[in-house]
């Protein structure tokens, strides 16, 4: 599989990723070689198997009682904010 | 050129769990910024994901009132898009395998006849938390406390032809949802939040057209006239040779307008994938049996049951049922009074509500208990007291001045029905009125209602009517 | 010499007040004041910390409150949450970042009395098999400072293998364990999917990251095995299993013991010479009474392409909270949103986190998530189905760690699937969930080899007893790189 240089602003856009003009190139070529590396798995018979997401094959989700347990200690969260303001995190103003 | 309205509704409803979805935290509104977002609600770097107990419980209340399919196995998935009230920039979600799937509530139109409106499936997730874009400048402001809230958003099929219709659906998924306890039902605080996807296509077409989404709709009334705004503009742009765009629009209320929203990043692309921090949710039968029994009554069965035991009329059950609170209320009144249905039904809905709508107080707030109103209800039945002192006595009730008998007591107010002491004012007000006395003995039929209103007047009002109306006629013709 | 002594040794020597807790700590961070420099291997060194903590057990163990760990130094990988402690991950992401809270493992260690020295260097993110990524620097193999110790794990291995501490914490997603450990000489185990706490280690790919420990021996990681390990109810993927004792069963006899080879490993792709040392190794073990069977994993070539579908799109998620908003890294003026996420994130992550962050976006967008995503799981349920298959007939299996031993800084930097190739033996493991191990198993001139043990599922128990048989019978795992005896 071979991304252009278009395809790769377009995931590192949807990524969030600021990438380089100058570094498109590099990125587009080594993206490739992993994409035509991975694109092994095409040979493999796989039309009787199970997708499998979890090592914990037929394990359920275990769930817990409805109760209130954290104590939120938000002036000690919040000390690591680059931008914090009467409790709020703030960010470039959004326009919807 | 006949067009048709085609409307699905998503509905989101916050559930009314203590803690969040997959965190401890607390769940209460109104608390100061940032004050219930735990580690797991602000994503920090190793936190990870516990399902909350209760709100499976909840869905599958939901599944079984609306007659779906509760689903014994589904999965949670990852919607991933950046935003800054999406700390994870992923929303736990349901994608391929919801909880709930294939159900329907029915919903009454304006004629009487019953339509079903289909849901397509329902499923649970997790809230994001809240930007303010308005008061700090340049910036938007985050507030995470909701971030990670349970959500069960309810889709319904596009089986709606008209924003009525969308109303009935929405009041009556809002009121099923508060009788089964799972939410608040409170649109203002943004507890059940309803967007809506409305399409328009010409009679008789098999297709469906192109639809918008309609999103910030948070009262009953806007829904209406956001669907009505919306249907005018599609008709009008495809009437003038143009195309119907999918896209989301924000319903403004202000200008009664929709608006496209600025292109949302270039129609985001979810990457949906199932969660590899959570293990499937597995509903077992046993869970299932345990929730129905559990079931409370109803509204829609609750309704034929009062019209049936309490002979009231299908108009007054539907309203008295529409609340749980109400309907309990009510049934506490007819047992403690045991009065007629309608008695009953006529006082909670009039003067009760009326007067809780005027203090702006819930039921459970009520200075005037249904015990108290059922006193009331039984000196009305047995005479004490006519309808018309009644009201007096409930006024006192309200203000708190005691129950229905020690303010009659206190305020004289029972009704006379010593048919020698209504004779007696009966005279008396004849000789003080000889000249009405001649008009109505000639024929002027109408001063009857003359003479009933000076013996009440004369009585203060405590005359019995009925012995009142009986004795004047007679007394009136001789 | 101190430092030269096993875990084992120095928690009888502390029971028995031959020597005291703030000792040891004391000989350690001389150590890594000494080596450190040249090594790399420290992000956070916390001297002032450790010696509180070390006096505190000092007077635990006076007072006979001690445990079988307490007073013990050891080093946390910088992808452990620790409270009130930097923690970085190895990346200018978190360069500024200081824990709010412990992870598990690391609470657990601690009510053990464990004294924590600092925090080890590491591949960014997780990512990596040279401890090349990280954005303080290479770490550099002590048997040979001019090649590499394996990662992501790369400090956690390289500080015990120079002895700056007898036991590192790290983790491993598709190797970062094992790699490293035999690179460098020292024995490593990565549990079984589900038998330690993932809550609090910052996550790369949910689905494959296991924490582990990296040791001077089998019976030191069996000690600390033992603390690390049981059920926590904040991980979901935490598995309620009772947690044997590591220690009491590492006697046990490995007559009749089932060891598998599987035939797949010994391909051309393996360095012949690495090869021998394993094959001596399997040797031992014939000659300890084990039983060694030729096994099959026909699925194994799929390994390391189904890795490198799986991990970046779990990892593409994963680190898609790092957005400058809440903590981490946040590039300078930003314009509007979308400029503060762009480039805090391009600023923040070095270039093989971008890469997998892209690849992950990649395999999981409209159109691609069925031909890669779904079809890595699919072929992943085919390489768990070989293990099965294999432990039908076998106890455990063996062969290399490593297709080679440790390379030249710089020397695979070019092409990430050169580098990939390095965990071409252990992404399986990872895939399938299995617990696995490396100890050291000889020379390939002065460099180590490592051998591997890959357990059934929850069968730790029987891989550390495998392993500490065969570091009765030799002393592979006994040596020191030249220049850091002293």
């Amino acid at each position: 599989m071979s991304l252009t240089p278009d395809d790769v602003k377009s995931i590192a856009r949807l990524a969030r990723l600021a990438i380089a003009e100058q570094d498109i190139p590099a990125y587009a070529k080594t993206l490739s070689s992993i994409l035509e590396f991975v694109a092994q798995l095409d040979k493999a018979d796989t039309a009787q198997v199970q997708p499998m997401a979890h090592p914990l094959v037929g394990a359920a989700e275990r769930m817990r009682e409805d109760r209130v347990t954290e104590h939120v200690d938000r002036e000690r969260y919040q000390a690591n904010a680059p931008q914090a303001e009467a409790g709020l995190y703030l960010v470039p103003r959004v326009v919807e | 050129m006949e067009w048709e309205t085609v409307i699905g509704l998503e509905v989101h409803t916050q559930l009314l769990t203590k803690s969040k979805l997959f965190s401890g935290a607390s769940t209460e509104f109104g608390a100061l910024p940032n004050s219930q977002a735990c580690l797991v609600d602000l994503a920090y770097p190793g936190v990870l994901p516990v399902m909350n107990r209760e709100a499976a419980r909840m869905a599958v209340k939901f599944g079984l009132a609306v007659s779906a399919t509760v689903a014994p196995q589904s999965v949670f998935a990852r919607k991933n898009y950046f935003y800054p009230d999406l700390p994870k920039g992923y929303q736990i979600s349901q994608y391929e395998l919801p909880v709930v799937a294939k159900g329907h509530l029915d919903i009454e139109l304006d004629d009487g006849t019953v339509k079903r409106i289909g849901i397509t499936r329902a499923h649970l997730e997790e809230d994001a938390g809240k930007s303010l874009h308005e008061g700090f400048g340049k910036q938007t402001a985050v507030d995470l406390n909701r971030a990670g809230t349970p959500l069960l958003e309810i889709v319904s099929e596009p089986d709606m032809r008209s924003a009525k219709e969308a109303v009935a659906y929405l009041k009556k998924l809002h009121s099923l949802v508060m009788y089964l306890e799972i939410c608040d039902g409170n649109m203002q605080e943004g507890s059940f939040r309803c967007d809506a996807n409305v399409s328009v296509r010409r009679k008789g077409e098999a297709k469906f057209g192109t639809r918008a989404e309609l999103k910030n709709i948070n009262s009953f009334r806007f829904v209406e006239k956001a669907i009505h705004y919306e249907v005018a503009r599609q008709i009008e742009l495809i009437e003038g040779g143009g195309k119907v765009v999918q896209e989301t629009r924000l319903y403004d209320s202000d200008k009664d307008e929709t608006r496209s929203m600025r292109a949302k990043e270039e129609a985001n692309d979810y990457r949906y994938f199932p969660d590899p921090d959570l293990l499937p949710l597995n509903i077992s039968p046993q869970l299932i049996a345990e929730v129905k029994a559990s079931l409370p009554e109803l509204p829609d069965a609750k309704k034929q049951r009062f019209m049936a035991a309490y002979g009231i009329p299908a108009y007054d059950a539907g309203l008295l049922t529409s609340g749980r609170d109400l309907a309990d209320f009510y049934e506490t009144v007819v047992k403690e009074s045991q009065v007629e249905g309608k008695l009953a039904a006529n006082w909670v809905m009039g003067e009760f509500s009326a007067a809780l709508n005027k203090d702006d107080k819930s039921i459970a707030a009520s200075p005037v208990s249904a015990v108290l109103l059922a006193g009331m209800l039984k000196r009305i039945h047995d005479n004490t007291i006519s309808g018309k002192i009644a009201k007096e006595v409930f006024e006192a009730m309200w203000a708190g001045e005691g129950d229905a008998d020690a303010i009659i007591e206190k305020k004289g107010l029972k009704q006379i029905t010593d048919s020698g002491a209504i004779e007696k004012v009966i005279d008396e007000v004849m000789a003080a009125n000889p000249d009405q006395l001649a008009d109505y003995r000639s024929g002027k039929d109408k001063l009857f209602a003359f003479f009933v209103g000076q013996v009440m007047k004369a009585t203060k009002g405590k005359g019995n009517p009925a012995q009142v109306n009986e004795l004047l006629q007679k007394k009136l013709k001789t | 010499m101190l430092h030269t002594k096993s875990l084992a040794e120095m928690a009888r020597d502390l029971k028995a007040r031959k020597v005291s807790s703030e000792e040891l700590v004391r000989t350690f961070l001389g150590r890594i004041e000494k080596y450190n420099p040249k090594l790399n291997a420290f992000i956070t060194v916390v001297k002032e910390q450790a010696l509180q903590e070390a006096r505190t057990a000092d007077l635990e163990i006076a007072g006979g409150r001690g445990g079988p760990l307490t007073g013990l130094p050891m080093v946390h990988k910088d992808i452990f949450c620790t409270a009130g402690v930097k923690t970085s991950c190895g990346s200018k992401m978190l360069d500024n970042f200081v824990a709010p809270y412990d992870a598990t493992v690391v609470e657990r260690m601690k009510r053990a009395g464990m004294v924590m020295l600092g925090k080890a260097n590491m591949d960014e993110f997780a990512m990596g098999s040279s401890n090349e990524t990280s954005f303080y620097g290479p770490v550099k193999n002590p048997w040979d400072e001019t090649k590499v110790p394996g990662g992501s794990s790369g400090g956690s291995a390289a500080i015990v293998a120079a002895r700056l501490a007898p036991a590192a914490t790290a983790t491993d997603t598709g190797g970062s364990i094992r790699q490293p450990a035999a690179l460098t000489g020292v024995t490593g185990i990565k549990p079984t999917y589900g038998r330690v706490s993932r809550y609090g280690i910052v996550a790369f790919a949910s689905s494959l990251d296991q924490a582990g420990i990296i040791t001077y021996s089998a019976e030191d990681a069996a000690m600390i095995l033992q603390v690390m390990s049981g059920f926590d109810e904040r991980d979901s993927t935490s598995v309620d299993v009772p947690v044997p004792d590591y220690v009491a069963g590492l006697g046990q006899s490995l007559k009749g013991l089932r060891i598998g080879v599987p035939k797949e490993f010994f391909d051309k792709g393996l360095d012949p010479e690495v090869a021998a040392a394993v094959q001596a190794a399997i040797e031992v073990y014939k000659k300890l009474g084990a039983v060694i069977k030729d096994v099959s994993l026909p699925h194994f070539m799929l390994s390391v392409p189904t890795y490198y579908v799986v991990a970046p799109a779990e990892c593409s998620s994963n680190l898609a909270r790092f957005d400058g908003v809440r903590y981490g890294y946040r590039c300078k003026d930003p314009v509007d949103l979308t400029d503060l996420y762009m480039r805090s994130r391009g600023e923040g992550f070095g270039p093989e986190v971008k890469r997998r962050i892209m690849t992950g976006t990649y395999v999981l967008s409209a159109g691609y998530y069925d031909a890669y995503y779904i079809k890595a799981q699919k072929t992943r349920s085919l390489i768990r189905q070989d293990f099965i298959e294999a432990f039908k007939s076998v106890d455990v299996i063996m062969g290399p760690t490593t297709p080679t031993p440790a390379f030249g800084l710089g020397e695979k930097t070019d092409d990430p699937v050169t580098m990939y190739l390095n965990d071409i033996y252990a992404n399986g493991v990872n895939l399938a969930g299995l617990p696995g191990m490396s100890i050291p198993a000889g020379f390939v001139g002065k460099l180590p080899v490592g051998l591997q043990i890959i357990g059934n599922y929850f069968d730790e128990g029987r891989m550390l007893a495998a392993a500490h048989q065969y570091q009765r019978e030799t002393d592979w795992h006994t040596r020191l790189p030249k220049g850091y005896e002293a």
